[in-house]
């Protein structure tokens, strides 16, 4: 079947079935080009102008967010963010999310996430220290969302394990929205020495472009256009868009590239991986930043499948894969040392100085644009947001009715996003590398970098029920979460990587709910000096027009400048006093008791004292370094019902605390407090420190059994009947 | 003494091995390719865990055809100690080194924990420095870890004291809970747990340390 001519295209609109809008198309060909764009220049430019690859409907709320600060050294733009830890070391991360390919195909969607995000790092050079990841599911009460979780879990799980990074931490949690488009946010963390940071760029006229990696098949083609775009029942046939990854193919790549940049960074100019969009978009953005042309011949693309044609492979989104712009007298050297780690290495074109983007396939020039036009005169849409009716003026906070303190509290445990995901992330492998002092299960995961006294600290953290209530405060908390966890364990926020997963951006509503949430975001990050490094944009997350809560997710590391500092979560030792650091108001609205009681979520959030927020993140970190506590605890989804018996159960502890919070208080979920334990010996010094802000909850026992007294009553819980709700009720639900 | 952590595509735990080794027991250690032909000079012989060749095939099956497989033969066959964790106990069976299979975990799913072992046989030159019956902590990261063998091969295992470390609960449906075995000799050990993964109490254990302890000390008596 021969394709389409140009003049087909313009008449029957087939671009429009690629993404590209009238208006896009027409600017393309009359302004751009000043021709009509064949099939193939078509295709390019309309992934490289989906909202996946070009922001084109968030860049404008994406300017929002701060991305520098004194230890930045280089934000987005970059595959991934980089930032100073000192001593001549550097972290880079970056979170990417891959929500479409995982509703379609979770096992293989989830996996791809998960290789796509470690070449986003290794490109840099860095060696990839840890992996993290946040996933939404739909409620677990029907096979379809059980499958899912399963598959996903695996594919994640199939993919760390086997090339060998370290899973560290995440979240997972079950919402109704999520049950057709399922979230799988996947974040990766490299260690670099700033020396050695390549920028993905090709630039030098004469220089060479190397494909190095997988060969080039017909798998994901248009994946990014997939994933700028909703669901529905009507689109079925959108399988062929997820690709199927290689974690063996991708560790031999891995291990290459670091060695290659580190080792002999004299024979390479940049480093890119060919990720969404493939050999187009990693092209087109190393020649654009360079002001370079570049020109490919694509019968040299190592092809999986006979009869490629150039649109197929420019397209095509097939996995490890990466392409390097390396000096020409060093050809020989660069593709030797690949077929070393039996890696295909071939030179598909090179820099050109006519800043125009050429291909040849089979003798033909196939495309023939400016390079400019695939990156930086992609339209950009300020959309015009409307407050959605259910998003009230007043604050006033719902009233839960407790009928059973026991009961309540056994139903927040055993609720799946609070209840234990050790049954799932057990299945990471958690360990491998010989770093991780803190595994999953506490409120941050900690690595060790080795051969020095730091650690680095990482969480993944969203709470789409406060976004969806109130975007503004939500994503707030949403930062203000991520730092307390930080914080807990001992380190000092540096920086953020997000995915911000939102539903159609061209309904006023839900842009409304990304403008709010993103100024959220970024007045804390302001204001708390943690800058935005990097990031990824999911929007069109709808299902038969339905859309998923605003779910920004935010991936913060932290770093630990002593190893002897790291704090965990969990009780030590019994006769520790246990404190509440931060006072306690009737924050409901939104709360896990809210969503248990009515059966959703409601009404404004109370809005959030930011400088008492900074204080106590302060007066943790100094008290600390000060080891004055044996273990500290964020307190958010079930406020201090939820904390309390979380950090009771690593250790199989009890507890005996005397209130003056009521019951109801007890499952209210106000900002800014950690639950932290003390040795008895310190009282005097940690009561200084905390100021009047604290109050003296009581002490941990080891005679199994949780004793709480409230303003209006006492209750005795059996440690093993708390801990059996908590931890069995993921696993009884999958099963 | 002298350590070799053969390589081979998709290894993953060669580097905590060389640390273990390095950092535990600092002693020389070297990453040898799974491309060499010698293993001359080496007192003790390393095959760590991974995914060689991304498990394709069978768990360690394509890996048994490395040029080096040979050589690592020779060497056992001498009394050389050889060690496998994890993928490298998958190889150990596949080149007929230590009898029996390991296959897919009971419960079908990778896991990744901290587990109890009891120490079974400590008069082997991998853990002299245990105590009979010792229980210690140390984890495990397998989906292919459950071990089998028929109940003859079985019997000899119990009878010629070839199992080293049990699993005190049923963690992968291991026949008899077993973790680790030797061969005859009891030169060669392949378990499924990570020692190397438990030589620094910040990790969460430091019992793994003893067995490469042991390695040292009987090598040390043995010059003598």
């Amino acid at each position: 079947m021969s394709e389409p001519t140009p003049i087909q295209i313009k008449e029957d609109k087939i671009y429009k079935t690629w993404g590209l809008s009238e208006a896009e198309y027409s600017f393309i060909s009359e302004k751009i080009l000043g021709r009509l764009p064949n099939y193939t220049e078509t295709g390019l430019y309309s992934v490289m102008w989906s909202e996946h690859c070009s922001y084109k409907n968030s860049k404008k709320v994406l300017r929002k967010l701060p991305n520098d600060s004194s230890r930045v050294l280089a934000g987005p733009g970059e595959d991934a963010g980089i930032i100073d830890i000192g001593d001549d070391q550097a972290v880079v991360f970056k979170a990417e999310s891959h929500n479409h390919p995982s509703a379609v195909e979770p096992y293989q969607g989830a996996a791809t996430g998960v290789g796509g995000i470690i070449r986003d790092i290794f490109s840099m050079g860095a060696t990839p220290i840890a992996l993290l990841n946040s996933l939404k599911f739909g409620s677990l009460d029907n096979n379809q969302t059980k499958h899912l979780v399963k598959e996903v879990v695996a594919g994640i799980g199939g993919y760390g394990n086997c090339i060998g990074i370290p899973t560290i931490g995440g979240e997972i949690s079950f919402e109704k929205c999520y049950e057709k488009n399922p979230l799988v946010n996947a974040m990766c963390i490299g260690l670099l020495d700033n020396t050695q940071f390549k920028h993905g760029q090709a630039s030098g006229n004469n220089n060479l472009i190397v494909y190095v990696g997988s060969t080039t098949g017909r798998d994901g083609i248009h994946g990014a256009t997939f994933a700028s775009d909703e669901f529905s029942n009507k689109k079925k046939k959108q399988r062929s868009a997820v690709q199927v990854g290689n974690p063996f193919i991708e560790k031999l790549l891995m291990d290459a590239c670091v060695e290659i940049i580190q080792e002999h960074s004299d024979w390479i100019l940049g480093v890119q991986d060919m990720g969404a969009a493939g050999l187009v978009s990693s092209t087109a953005e190393m020649a654009s930043k360079t002001k370079s042309g570049l020109m490919l011949n694509l019968d040299n693309v190592p092809q999986r499948e006979k009869g490629m044609t150039a649109y197929e492979m420019m397209l095509s989104e097939s996995q490890e894969r990466m392409v390097l712009c390396i000096k020409p007298e060093f050809e020989k050297n660069v593709l030797n040392f690949f077929d070393e780690y039996n890696l295909d290495a071939v030179t598909i074109g090179k820099v050109t100085s006519d800043k125009q983007y050429k291909i040849f396939h089979e003798g033909k020039l196939v495309v023939d644009i400016p390079v400019d036009s695939l990156t930086d005169e992609v339209p950009e849409y300020d959309h015009h947001g409307i407050k959605p009716k259910r998003i009230s003026e007043d604050r006033e906070q719902f009233d839960p009715q407790i009928a059973s303190f026991k009961e309540s509290w056994l139903n927040v445990l055993s609720s799946p996003t609070i209840a234990s995901k050790r049954y799932l992330y057990e299945t990471y492998d958690s360990q491998v590398k010989s770093n991780t002092v803190v595994r999953p299960g506490s409120d941050a995961g900690v690595v060790r970098i080795r051969g020095t006294k730091k650690a680095i600290a990482s969480t993944n953290d969203s709470n789409s029920r406060y976004v969806y209530v109130d975007p503004y405060i939500g994503g707030q908390v949403t930062v203000l979460e991520a730092a307390r966890n930080i914080v807990s364990t001992g380190g000092i926020p540096v920086g953020i990587t997000d995915c911000l997963n939102y539903g159609n951006p061209e309904d006023p509503e839900i842009f409304w709910e990304l403008d709010q949430s993103v100024q959220g975001i970024a007045d804390v990050c302001k204001h708390l000096d943690v800058p935005v490094i990097s990031g990824n944009v999911s929007l069109y997350n709808e299902f038969n027009k339905e859309a998923i809560y605003p779910s920004p997710m935010i991936g913060m590391v932290g770093l630990i400048e002593d190893i002897s500092n790291i704090t965990t979560s969990a009780f030590k030792k019994s006769g520790d006093l246990i404190y509440l650091l931060g006072s306690t108001g009737n924050d409901f609205n939104g709360s896990e008791i809210q969503n248990q009681l009515l059966g959703r979520v409601e009404g404004r959030l109370n809005e959030i004292d930011l400088n008492a927020e900074k204080k106590n993140q302060e007066i943790v970190l100094d008290a600390i370094q000060k080891h004055l506590i044996k273990s500290c605890h964020d307190l958010s989804e079930g406020g201090l019902v939820a904390a309390l018996s979380e950090s009771a159960f690593d250790n199989n502890l009890g507890f005996n605390i005397q209130t003056t919070l009521t019951s109801k208080q007890m499952f209210s979920e106000t900002q800014s407090r950690y639950l932290i334990t003390v040795d008895s010996k310190n009282k005097e010094s940690i009561e200084d420190l905390f100021n009047d802000n604290f109050e003296c909850l009581g002490f941990v026992t080891n005679d199994s059994t949780f004793s709480i007294q409230t303003a209006d009553e006492n209750l005795d819980i059996e440690l093993s009947e708390a801990l059996d709700n908590w931890k069995e009720a993921i696993p009884c639900l999958m099963n | 003494m002298n350590f070799a952590v053969i390589t081979f595509p998709g290894s993953n735990c060669d580097m905590d091995l060389y640390h273990a080794i390095k950092e535990g027991i600092n002693q020389e250690v070297n990453l040898v390719s799974y491309k060499e032909k010698s293993l001359e000079g080496y007192d003790g012989i390393l095959i760590p865990g991974g995914f060689s060749y991304g498990d394709y095939l069978r768990s360690g099956a394509i890996a048994s055809h490395a040029p080096i497989i040979d050589e690592v033969i020779r060497l056992a066959n001498q009394g050389k100690p050889v060690l496998g964790i994890c993928n490298g106990f998958q190889i150990l069976t596949e080149i007929g080194l230590l009898p029996g299979t390991l296959t897919n975990n009971r419960q079908n799913r990778f896991i990744c924990e901290q587990v109890g072992l009891t120490v079974e046989n400590n008069k082997t030159l991998f853990t002299s420095k245990y105590d009979f019956k010792e229980k210690i902590t140390i984890p495990i990261a397998h989906g292919e870890g459950r071990y089998y063998c028929d109940s003859e091969t079985l019997h000899g295992l119990n009878e010629n004291n070839q199992i080293v470390f049990r699993y005190d609960s049923d963690v992968n449906g291991s026949v008899d809970r077993i973790a680790g075995i030797t061969n005859k000799q009891k030169n060669v050990l392949g378990m499924m747990p990570h020692p190397e993964r438990a030589i620094e109490n910040i990790l969460g254990s430091a019992d793994g340390l003893n067995l490469f302890k042991s390695m040292l000390e009987t090598q040390k008596s043995e010059v003598q």
